[in-house]
């Protein structure tokens, strides 16, 4: 029987010098690296394939799989790009994962770009996380000077340079082909698919993109072996990941646990909802994966189970909100994010998006009817599966819980003219000002 | 006003460094972008034609990627820009009042900076920190746990030039145009202030060690 909570990646984060190169080799840090380039790399990429890791960036794509899809033997250059844009509503794990433990992304790094035969790769990481570029930088120059990463990386004839690449303050980069083109220095638009980066990614070369806790999850993997990653979890979802709780709960932060672990677990760790109060709605993994209720406090927390539920497993990322709390205004607050950062290449996401705010806002405001209730699901119903990208997709899930679950707080609103709810009652201190 | 000689000869070694490595030119454009705005505050029309320049890129090109991206602005900011997060969760917790309030204390619009220049304010989407919130940042430091009390004293701080903190950060808050460096690839020296992790982050560590929880050694039989 596997631990309630096992810390992996998160291990050594209470180690004050965990960020520097010998902080982390105290730890074990950089055992896995030699470890790897001893293997062919096919047997690296099947290590990573049998471990059963599903991609922690929130589609769950089998990341040993998703390495097999480069070619092989090709004589083109191969890339890695490392997804480090964490910008989902809610998502709060790579951030401090970075902040802490820069080496274990370096080491993964370089054990992926091994595996997939790349000479280069880049971490993209969003602009707005200053003192984690810092970290990042830090690690990476830290490794160069002892070898770990540039030419002929311990003696192993593999080279490879790491290129930090700060982004410019773009939710959309996080979808992978929208990010290659910002990173190929233009507007950060979504890509048609076919092709598929694997064969024509970065500069329309073969490329894998990752995120980065699926990418610091393969140095234990290599480490300790496909089978012991593969012990924890449940069948179809294995091995561990970061249960990032916030909102109304009485210690929010990291959880590090097998995949299969349910909020009531969790909420029982975190000291439940704040004193005084219940919860009403939360997210298994951001905004975009749905809202579930406490009704499903016993969903197992894996990708077939939350799925199962009617919402996603996402990142993980568990945004808990209690009796005080609005879903309109939630609700809202979210449209207007995805109009703000829809980009406007497809017209369902552009236009639709657009209009979820405005009946939103009429919604909220007590000027809403019961037909805008109906008419959200008409727009969500225009969007998802017909726009470009999974942004697009991505407000239907919200819409679809909150109209499920509290239809009837929405024409609360409207027979009472505006928002039932008091903002300040709300807030963590409770009081208008 | 375009570049001096000597503002474009320095620009032109940063720029230069910053190209060579990438395997393709263009890729270097973000952060040439950041590297215009630490020289100025902003992306003028001069930063613009300056990218364009270096990467045989058409201004109209160039001008595309600024507008796309919030981190570029277009007209100065405030010496210190603060950010408030006020997607839904930190909006919940207390960042729409926060936002709301020092709006009102500072008299001042989106982006607008302060008369004395020093502060600016803008609403900022998620920013990976909820399990701080409700969060803002100062020239994309955090600044966690914050109440209207302590943000409005943190925008006080900042225009009378006291000493600020980040929470998770380094010792010295940068300015908005020694941030910009940072964003372009150039590094200063405060890499391994601050801690590793704040409280939130190590919750579920702490609670582990105390059960003795822990991952399996090696593979279970």
């Amino acid at each position: 029987m596997t631990d309630t909570l096992t810390p992996v990646l998160t291990e050594y984060w209470d180690q004050p010098d965990i960020f520097t190169l010998e902080g982390y080799r105290r730890t074990g840090g950089y055992q896995a690296l030699p470890k790897a380039l001893g293997m062919p790399r096919r047997d690296v990429i099947t290590a990573v394939k049998d471990s059963g890791l599903r991609g922690r960036g929130g589609a769950g794509f089998p990341t040993g799989v998703k390495w097999g899809f480069l070619p092989e033997g090709d004589s083109k250059p191969h890339y890695l790009v490392v997804n480090a844009d964490e910008s989902e509503p809610g998502a709060c794990k790579d951030t401090p994962l970075i902040m802490a433990n820069p080496h274990v992304l370096v080491e993964g790094t370089a054990i992926a770009s091994y595996a997939i035969g790349a000479s280069h790769a880049f971490i993209y990481i969003r602009g707005e996380v200053l003192h984690v570029i810092r970290r990042l930088r830090h690690a990476v120059a830290e490794a160069y000077a002892a070898g770990l990463l540039g030419k002929d990386i311990l003696g192993s004839g593999f080279d490879l340079d790491v290129i930090v690449h700060a982004g410019a303050g773009s939710y959309i980069c996080g979808e992978e082909t929208a990010l290659l083109d910002s990173l190929e220095g233009k507007r950060g638009l979504p890509r048609n698919k076919p092709p598929f980066p694997a064969a024509a990614g970065v500069y329309s070369l073969p490329t894998n993109v990752n995120n980065v806790e699926s990418i610091a999850s393969a140095v234990p993997i290599v480490l300790n072996g496909a089978g012991w990653f593969a012990g924890m979890g449940t069948e179809t979802s294995k091995g561990v990941g970061l249960f990032s709780l916030s909102g109304h709960v009485t210690t929010p932060g990291q959880y590090e646990a097998p995949l299969g672990i349910t909020l009531r677990q969790l909420l029982d760790l975190a000291g439940g909802m704040r004193a005084g109060h219940r919860l009403k709605f939360w997210t298994a993994g951001g905004s975009s994966a749905g809202i579930l209720t406490d009704e499903h406090l016993d969903v197992p927390m894996d990708f077939e189970s939350v799925a199962a539920a009617g919402a996603q497993l996402g990142t993980r990322s568990v945004q808990l909100f209690d009796e005080t709390t609005c879903v309109v205004r939630v609700m809202l607050r979210w449209m207007e994010f995805y109009q703000h950062e829809s980009c406007g290449k497809c017209t369902p996401c552009r236009e639709g998006t657009y209009w979820l705010v405005r009946i939103f806002e009429r919604l909220e405001h007590g000027k809403g009817t019961e037909e805008d209730v109906d008419k959200l699901l008409d727009i969500r119903d225009n969007i998802v599966g017909r726009a470009f990208c999974a942004l697009g997709d991505s407000v239907g899930p919200p819409i679809t819980g909150a109209v499920k679950y509290f239809r009837d707080e929405f024409l609360q609103h409207q027979k009472e003219g505006g928002c039932p709810f008091d903002p300040a009652a709300s807030t963590l201190w409770g009081r208008s000002s | 006003m375009p570049f001096t000689e000597e503002v474009r000869a320095r620009l032109d070694a940063d720029a230069d460094a910053i190209i060579g490595k990438y395997p393709g030119s263009r890729s270097a454009l973000l952060p040439l972008l950041h590297l215009v705005q630490a020289e100025e505050g902003y992306v003028s029309r001069d930063g613009v034609r300056y990218c364009a320049g270096k990467l045989g890129l058409t201004e109209t090109e160039v001008m595309g990627v600024v507008s796309f991206y919030t981190m570029y602005k277009r007209r100065p900011v405030g010496e210190y820009h603060v950010g408030v997060c006020t997607n839904s969760l930190c909006a919940v917790l207390g960042g729409e009042q926060i936002l709301a309030e020092l709006r009102e204390h500072l008299g001042v619009t989106e982006d607008e900076p302060t008369p004395d220049g020093k502060v600016s304010l803008e609403h900022i989407e998620c920013n990976a920190a909820c399990d701080y919130a409700p969060i803002l940042m100062v020239n994309w430091e955090f600044f966690d746990n914050m109440t209207p009390d302590s943000a409005r004293q943190l925008v006080d701080d900042l225009r009378a030039g006291g000493q600020v903190r980040p929470t998770r950060g380094p010792q010295r808050l940068c300015t908005w145009r020694e941030a910009g460096r940072i964003l372009a690839g150039f590094n200063d020296d405060q890499a391994t202030d601050g801690p590793a992790a704040g409280p939130p982050s190590l919750a579920g560590l702490r609670i582990a060690k105390e059960h003795g929880w822990s991952a399996p050694r090696e593979a279970g039989s």
